[in-house]
């Protein structure tokens, strides 16, 4: 049995340093675990998807339309965006920020109204929080990506606090880790 | 120990437990970080550098080899066509010391301009061509590459794809091995390659290419698995991981470690077992033409495409007609395009170039993102170099008509990488040419590499810089310019007085990446509610920190860095620091 979590958000927010972390917590659990990354030319603040597969044995690293268990999603466009990759009875977990893409900003199309409520009335396992005004609390915007990562650890069975405090503890720079497990410890209460 | 690591970070730990001890490499996505793990080693043990391109590269590690060192380098599938010509005739010469050269391929086209196929170069230049599908197997078929080139006198190549460069999974460490390096003896019949010594070295080529068959049908990295008589599969890399997933048990796997040469017996044997037989394989059809060409029927591209990645679903839905339930909204979800980030040195230029409506000859790095909208103001890209040298010839097609109408732009690292010699071109073959070089001082796109123009070596270490302005000006460029990006009027100005003058001119656009760690940003700008009029102005910029909402235009904080270009935008003062 595999399980797939998809971080999911903007070029730029830290998804990477998220998906490092939850790849060390589930590695250190013993899991088979496969991380699936998106570098270059894609990360300029275009949307950006990272897949994390175990289990006893994981093969394919990427996860496609109707597979993912879980879906963290930093930005509500892009938790739209890849609703599609939710299994039948699956869980999003999304920032409720807004990053307008660059068509919205030349006023080429519209930011969606209401998507949070459009998300949920499919009948899908939607916890929203807002993450930005945690990570501002905790010191910095930029800890956005942590923030989740607590609200993660709620929601993910079977991994104790211990192990993903480690795995913030190695996987965020040095100067900042103070910042970050404030961070850490404010999104395990937003849920 | 078990680590989880990046497909490329454990080619970087197998070049350090096979004990390389030259590497060479010019940056390029998905391949970059190979030779930034391997820089993390002990440089004593394994010396890396980022060369000026893949030419240079993979020469160095040609000499490392001949030297009697085992080396390597690593680039990315177009970078392989740079590379191709010292690679060709390695081939002849063989190895000394053990050399591998890794090239990441981009099936789906992540960042890339084209889609091209590597295994083309292996059956073309006759060298055996190996292929990990995860990161245990990317830092096992390292090692193995180096034995294999030592053992068959021959450079190897080690194919990687996004998938499996850039994917994480567990790798268990062992210990360097340390080479002692061998005896260097002058061998003209094996390092000159005169046509007297290379038509005696062709036939050993050709004699060497059916030893490597015989490994490949033997030598165990090609494996068999059964479980069904009903599907076959033959497969390699990614896809086997792509076929597992999809297929499991329901099929049985032969998966091709070396992909060139490809084994004959083997696969015949494999097909004499199974009902139907499958080739997975992602770009073009070479394990399928290779069954055909030996009279083993197989299906393949009727069944698959030429293009992109191919995943479970794909496979499972074309092999067993199954497929995942999914969730829609019926909302239509904007596209989120890469853009040039806030405060992008870039943005200025293309801003001002849009405004005077000139042909503009583009490159390859951050700044082709100034094709995207609203900035739209890139006509061309090829490949590296190109803006150049193809303004040139756009000069010379249009018999000077566009003379004065036209740019190239370019990056710093692009220039010396392959720009510098369409510019010598500019000047011996006169034309009346503009180029931009557009020096942020680092290798942007491929997540900021040093290079020879910034002073700065792989290790963060002082280095000789290149002095683009009296490189350009030794070339034969008598005008010579340099300005700041982020301020519109100059560029604006010196772009125009320099298309208007009747000579080859260069101007050297010079601020740092925004992104740069040592870069110090002001603080966020402000839009003053009372001085707007909601012209729009600001927003042709196209700026990601510039926000169009129900109240006019606002600034997002969280990434606004300062640079002022909005403010030079603004007629009526409302954007304020």
């Amino acid at each position: 049995m595999t399980n797939s979590i998809m971080i999911v958000g903007v070029g730029g927010q830290g998804t990477l340093l998220a998906s490092r972390i939850l790849g060390n917590v589930l590695g250190s659990a013993g899991y088979d675990v496969k991380v699936s990354e998106v570098h270059g030319m894609s990360q300029r603040g275009g949307s950006v998807v990272t897949y994390i597969k175990y289990g006893e044995k994981v093969y394919s690293p990427v996860i496609e339309k109707g597979q993912a268990d879980i879906i963290v999603s930093f930005e509500q466009l892009e938790a739209a965006r890849w609703l599609s990759s939710l299994k039948k009875g699956g869980t999003v977990i999304t920032n409720s920020q807004k990053i307008s893409p660059m068509p919205v900003i030349t006023g080429a199309a519209q930011y969606p109204e209401g998507l949070l409520e459009k998300i949920a009335d499919k009948g899908v396992n939607l916890i929203a929080v807002d993450a930005l005004s945690a990570a501002n609390e905790a010191g910095s915007a930029k800890a956005v990506n942590v923030v989740l990562m607590g609200v993660l650890s709620k929601v993910l069975k079977g991994f104790d606090e211990a192990a993903w405090k480690k795995a913030v503890e190695e996987c965020v720079p040095k100067k900042v880790i103070e910042i970050n497990e404030k961070a850490f410890e404010l999104g395990t209460k937003l849920v | 120990m078990s680590k989880l690591m990046l497909g490329n970070q454990a080619v970087a730990r197998g070049l350090y437990e096979a004990g390389v001890t030259v590497v060479s490499s010019y940056p390029g996505t998905p391949s970059t970080e190979i030779t930034e793990f391997a820089s993390k080693y002990n440089a004593d043990e394994m010396y890396c550098e980022w060369a000026p391109n893949e030419k240079v590269a993979c020469e160095v590690a040609i000499g490392a080899s001949i030297a009697g060192a085992r080396s390597f380098c690593a680039m990315k599938h177009v970078g392989l066509n740079v590379a191709a010509d010292p690679l060709f005739t390695a081939s002849y010469t063989g190895v000394n010391g053990g050399f591998v050269l890794a090239v990441a391929d981009d099936p789906g086209m992540h960042s890339s301009q084209n889609e091209q196929d590597s295994r083309h170069y292996a059956i073309g230049a006759k060298v055996p061509m190996l292929e990990p599908s995860d990161s245990a197997e990317c830092k096992e078929y390292t090692k193995l590459a180096y034995e294999i080139s030592e053992q068959f006198d021959t450079p190897v190549i080690l194919r990687l794809t996004t998938r499996v460069s850039h994917s994480q999974s567990t790798v268990e460490e062992c210990d360097r091995v340390e080479k002692a390096l061998p005896e260097y003896k002058k061998d003209i019949a094996k390092y000159v390659m005169v046509p007297a010594n290379a038509i005696k070295k062709h036939v050993v080529v050709e004699e060497r290419t059916l030893k490597l068959t015989e490994y490949a049908e033997n030598s165990g990295i090609n494996t068999v698995e059964m479980n069904s008589d009903e599907i076959g599969v033959i497969t390699s890399g990614i896809c086997y991981q792509f076929a597992k997933e999809a297929l499991g048990d329901k099929a049985s796997y032969l998966k091709l470690g070396m992909v060139n040469p490809l084994p004959v017996k083997l696969i015949k044997e494999f097909a004499a077992k199974v009902k139907t037989l499958y080739v997975i394989e992602e770009l073009d059809d070479v394990i399928e033409t290779h069954c055909r060409k030996n009279g083993i029927e197989v299906k393949g591209k009727e069944l698959f495409t030429l293009q992109g990645e191919y995943f479970q679903s794909k496979i499972k839905q074309v092999i067993l007609n199954e497929a995942d339930e999914f969730t829609v909204l019926d909302e239509a979800i904007p596209v989120r395009p890469p853009v040039l980030c806030a405060g992008c040195p870039h943005r200025g230029v293309f801003y001002i170039l849009k405004k005077l409506g000139v042909m503009v000859s583009g490159d390859i790095g951050c700044y082709t993102l100034g094709s995207a909208a609203p900035l739209s103001a890139i006509d061309t890209t090829v490949c590296m170099g190109a803006s150049v040298s193809g303004l040139h010839g756009f000069n010379k097609g249009r018999k000077g008509e566009f003379e004065g109408k036209s740019v190239a732009v370019i990056g710093d690292s692009t220039f010396i990488h392959s720009g510098v010699t369409g510019l010598i071109n500019i000047a011996y073959n006169r034309s009346n040419s503009t180029v931009l070089i557009l020096d942020n001082s680092i290798t942007g796109m491929t997540g900021h590499q040093n290079n020879p123009a910034n002073g700065m070596n792989i290790y963060g270490d002082p280095a000789a810089a290149v002095n683009l302005e009296a490189l350009a000006k030794a070339v034969g460029i008598n005008s010579v310019r340099v300005i700041d990006p982020n301020n519109l009027a100059e560029t604006e100005s010196v772009i125009k007085e320099e298309l208007a003058k009747d000579e080859p001119s260069v101007i050297i656009a010079r601020r740092p990446c925004a992104l740069l760690k040592t870069v110090k940003h002001k603080a966020p700008f402000k839009i003053n509610p009372d001085k707007c009029k909601n012209c729009k102005a600001c927003m042709k910029i196209g700026c990601p920190a510039l926000c169009w909402g129900e109240n006019g235009v606002t600034i997002d904080a969280t990434l606004c860095v300062g640079c002022g270009l909005c403010n030079q935008m603004c007629k009526f003062g409302a954007i304020e620091e």
